[in-house]
């Protein structure tokens, strides 16, 4: 994990989503452990709450359980949950951005609408 | 540990340095200590340490006062941006007085430190750099491992990369030896990610005591279209506003908005909020 930190997003959701995108791209599966709390503030030179924080948000949402005294890893599910909730967030935080810019800079419906379709045509 | 102040004064001749300070700090934290120039944070630390008494007013650690106090100041270590040091001494020295001091001292700790920042043992504080100097400073509080552990801008002369250092090694020695680590600088966007709680101080008093991760929750930036973003905050307690070219940016502090439609909504850093909250305005008459 060789994110680099944001400035306007508070540093424990940036270290749950860090997690997460791992785990939608593939290079965190299942049962496979995660970094420790010290580890992540090691790492990125944050307060070890605050990575300990961020750890929880994902306990909470069951993306990454607990084993006493061994680590953190990855739920059987995880990448279910983590699909599910992002994409609930996916018009919110993109689509509806995209078209407040479009509209401030007249971009018709068509345009728009044959980039989208290029671009997933290309595989992309 | 738990540190006290009630009412806390300290005035040297007539002039108040700390005025009606009011602050409980507890647990195993590492807290930044903030305020401008002549806040009052050098004399609280000092006052912290057991370096003179209060004029007025209450400070106690764990229900003792540290004046004159070695059961309590020897819990306490102090590392100052100077004046740590008789110049007589050698490195070696400093370091043999401090483990008779501290009784937590690290000896093995304080050697692996020596050598990270490629001190002498044997050369004479008078000919230290200033970035050696500040080394030798945060060697000493580290390794004390002191249940109150207290950095007063331990890094004068300090490149950004023996900084750096610091950082790592402040965060592993507090992940060894969880304590209460309280550290005053200027350098906020350096080493706001480290603390978990803030103390803002302003003439002498308390301006704001608060966990990181809350401050970051009470403020909103909102920038857009200004006519939509006077029309947003139409009432609310503005602490910073800025326009330019029909654009406006406002920072809100403890307040509510619920509606964000067409606007940007964002987050200062802790140094930006800092500026904020404590800067006067230049305010030039044309």
């Amino acid at each position: 994990m060789t994110e680099r930190l944001q400035e306007d997003k508070p540093i424990f959701q940036q270290i749950a989503e860090m997690v997460e995108t791992n785990i939608v791209e593939g290079e965190l599966v299942a049962n496979d452990k995660i970094p420790s709390t010290n580890e992540f503030a090691k790492h990125y030179q944050i307060n070890p709450a605050t990575a300990a924080k961020g750890i929880n948000l994902l306990v909470d949402q069951e993306i990454i359980f607990k084993k006493r005294g061994i680590g953190m890893f990855v739920s059987e599910n995880a990448k279910e949950i983590v699909l599910h909730k992002r994409k609930e967030r996916f018009y919110d935080q993109y689509v509806k951005p995209m078209l407040q810019e479009a509209s401030r800079i007249e971009l018709t419906t068509e345009q728009l609408t044959e980039w989208i379709k290029e671009d997933y045509q290309n595989g992309n | 540990m738990e540190i006290k102040t009630t009412n806390l004064q300290k005035a040297y001749r007539k002039n108040y340095a700390i005025q009606d300070f009011t602050l409980d700090l507890e647990g195993e934290k590492i807290i930044g200590l903030l305020g401008k120039n002549g806040a009052g944070k050098t004399t609280f630390m000092r006052m912290l340490a057991g370096h003179f008494q209060p004029t007025n007013g209450q400070l106690t650690i764990n229900g003792q006062t540290p004046f004159n106090h070695y059961d309590v100041t020897k819990n306490i270590c102090l590392v100052m941006e100077s004046n740590n040091f008789n110049n007589k001494f050698r490195v070696k020295d400093i370091l043999e007085i401090s483990a008779k001091f501290y009784p937590n001292w690290d000896h093995e700790y304080a050697e692996r430190l020596r050598q990270v920042f490629r001190l002498k043992e044997k050369q004479k504080i008078k000919t230290l750099s200033k970035g050696m100097y500040s080394a030798l400073g945060i060697i000493v509080g580290l390794s004390s491992h002191a249940p109150i552990t207290i950095f007063d801008e331990p890094y004068i002369g300090l490149d950004a990369s023996f900084r750096s250092t610091f950082y790592d090694l402040l965060l592993e020695s507090y992940q060894k030896n969880p304590r209460l680590i309280i550290l005053s600088t200027h350098l906020i966007d350096e080493v706001s990610n480290l603390f978990e709680e803030v103390v803002i101080m302003q003439e002498g008093k308390l301006l704001l005591h608060d966990t990181v991760d809350h401050l970051a929750s009470k403020h909103l930036v909102l920038s857009g279209n200004k006519e939509k973003i006077d029309q947003l905050t139409n009432g609310l307690d503005i602490l910073h506003q800025s326009s330019m070219l029909g654009q406006k940016t406002v920072v809100l502090y403890d307040e509510l908005v619920e509606e964000t439609d067409g606007v940007d909504v964002s987050k200062s850093t802790l140094q930006e909020l800092f500026v904020y909250l404590t800067k006067e305005e230049v305010n030039t008459h044309a």
